[in-house]
């Protein structure tokens, strides 16, 4: 034992552990889950000086605010986060992508996420909570995960076992890009639809909803008229998906996701607009482009190698 | 064996087994499943068989479409493994605030509560997959009289133990969550267990299971 932890004094409006979530069980009925926002998970992690499947603090719109008491511990905030470094002489207002030291006593607030939904904490240690299915995914809808698949509470302690020996400031010039348009690649039941709801798929604007989570992400504003069968005999899904139910609303699959589903696919997001989709909050728009398989597997490519890069300017 | 492979996105193959729901379709959906599972293909991350489907998520970082259905088609299919069967009895009460949707499918069916339920309770059922959410088992068949589409928007939340009917079939919410099934009442079982790792599932698919009715004070009786 380090003796070191953090006391969550405001948990904030979602926050879990996550890490790079759990492969092999969706035959069972457990999606992946994991950070939702993979690129600021990686960033995250390596700019403590952890193993970069370590799990992470993943939080939505406000974050938690944390007492830290304790030996020097180096802190890393990933995303597009507003937080204050609290300190017993002073407070400032905190960089992302950029390691601080916070010493016994010291707070950290992390106030929102700005025009985006997720955001990340790294702290340089081992943090003591138990995987489960090899992963410290916590997914609260199926109460799988560490801290008993729930999420952290007001008053959540924040173990820490082993503390990283490298507290180096380290630091990136990094932006998060904002999207609207988002890459697809055609679903098996494309067909389905109307004309008229082919086209508005690939060229009006959905408004995304309230409704959405780490599950899914539903969309409204455009109605996608089908004109075979509202229903399929149910199968697999996958994380992008995205599914039209018999109210011509389409909801996108995201890392929670059931794995199972009886509405027709219109689409699937391309795996090199998943990080950005996520991050798309409520009201604002989505817009749909239509590309091809072989683009899709190049520019995913071509995402990876960017975050590899950035993850060796570290 | 595999009417045809094609790409469901840019990290999924979807092979298709058929349109029909039949145990001889699912059967054969199951021996690709667990032979491919066995055989290790690099970057293949998921295996989701259902009725005449298997998706095969894989990696893209480590391998790609291509790769995944050569491995596919060239591979050996064990069609001598034997689907483990065994026999359960799910006990479910079906009160007025456990089934919302009796009155929907009155209208739908043209059929009164008493007879929806006997056809229910009736039927012996097959488990042809398990997953939507973790343990939900998809259960088969009901009778033609019986098969009502699903709700036109799904809900936000369906408590859990609630027991579903859409088409031929019949489901258990293992735990709340969202869903559009037409909900006739609810189990006080746990069928989905967590804390086991290795066998979390109280029913697998090419189980028999049978439903029995029971009242709500014995309802209330399993959570004592």
């Amino acid at each position: 034992m380090s003796n070191s932890y953090f006391e969550l004094i405001r948990s904030g409006i979602n926050t879990t552990y996550q890490d790079k979530g759990r492969n092999n069980l969706y035959h069972i009925g457990i999606p992946y889950s994991g950070a939702m926002d993979n690129r600021n998970f990686l960033l995250a992690n390596k700019l403590v000086n952890n193993n970069l499947n370590s799990p992470v603090i993943e939080f939505a719109y406000q974050g938690p605010h944390l007492k830290f008491t304790g030996d020097k511990i180096s802190i890393a905030i990933t995303g597009d986060v507003i937080f204050k470094i609290i300190k017993r002489n002073s407070e400032n207002i905190g960089n992302c992508y950029e390691s601080y030291q916070i010493e016994n006593g010291d707070e950290i607030d992390i106030i929102s996420t700005n025009k985006t939904i997720y955001g990340y904490l790294a702290v340089g240690a081992q943090i003591d909570i138990q995987p489960q299915w090899k992963s410290y995914s916590i997914n609260t809808k199926a109460s799988i995960g560490s801290n008993n698949g729930k999420k952290l509470e007001n008053g959540h302690i924040i173990e820490l076992l082993k503390l990283n020996s490298n507290k180096d400031k380290k630091k990136i010039e990094y932006i998060n890009s904002k999207v609207e348009n988002i890459r697809v690649i055609k679903g098996t039941n494309f067909n389905y639809f109307s004309d008229e709801g082919k086209k508005n798929f690939f060229e009006k604007k959905f408004i995304v909803s309230k409704l959405s989570d780490r599950m899914g992400m539903r969309l409204q504003g455009n109605r996608i008229n089908n004109i075979v069968n509202t229903n399929i005999k149910s199968e697999g899904l996958i994380k992008g998906v995205i599914q039209v139910p018999p109210d011509g609303n389409p909801i996108i699959m995201l890392s929670d996701h059931g794995t199972i589903g009886g509405y027709p696919k219109i689409g699937v997001v391309a795996s090199v607009d998943y990080d950005r989709l996520v991050q798309i909050t409520p009201g604002s728009n989505v817009k749909f482009k239509e590309i091809e398989l072989s683009d899709a597997e190049t520019l995913f490519k071509l995402y990876e190698m960017d975050t590899n890069n950035l993850l060796n300017q570290i | 064996m595999i009417n045809k492979i094609i790409n469901l996105g840019d990290s999924a193959l979807y092979c298709d087994f058929g349109q029909d729901v039949s145990k001889e379709i699912n059967s054969k959906v199951i021996k690709y499943f667990n032979s491919i599972r066995k055989s290790n293909i690099e970057g293949v991350t998921n295996l989701t068989p259902s009725y005449n489907k298997l998706i095969i998520s894989f990696n893209l970082s480590i391998t790609n479409s291509k790769k995944i259905k050569k491995e596919i088609e060239t591979l050996n299919i064990d069609y001598e493994n034997k689907i483990i069967n065994k026999q359960i009895q799910i006990p479910i009460c079906c009160e007025n605030s456990f089934s919302p949707d009796i009155k929907r499918l009155e209208k739908k069916l043209n059929l009164k509560k008493e007879q929806i339920l006997e056809n229910f309770f009736n039927t012996k059922y097959f488990c042809y997959m398990t997953g939507f959410i973790a343990g939900m088992p998809f259960l088969g068949d009901l009778e033609e009289n019986m098969r009502a589409d699903r709700l036109e928007t799904p809900r936000v939340k369906v408590p859990k133990g609630s027991i579903g009917l859409t088409e031929q079939f019949a489901n258990i919410y293992t735990f709340e969550s969202p869903g559009g099934w037409n909900i006739i009442g609810n189990t006080p079982l746990n069928v989905f267990d967590s804390s086991n790792e290795i066998e979390p599932n109280l029913i697998n698919p090419g189980d028999t299971v049978i439903f029995k009715e029971i009242t709500y004070n014995e309802y209330k009786k399993y959570h004592e």
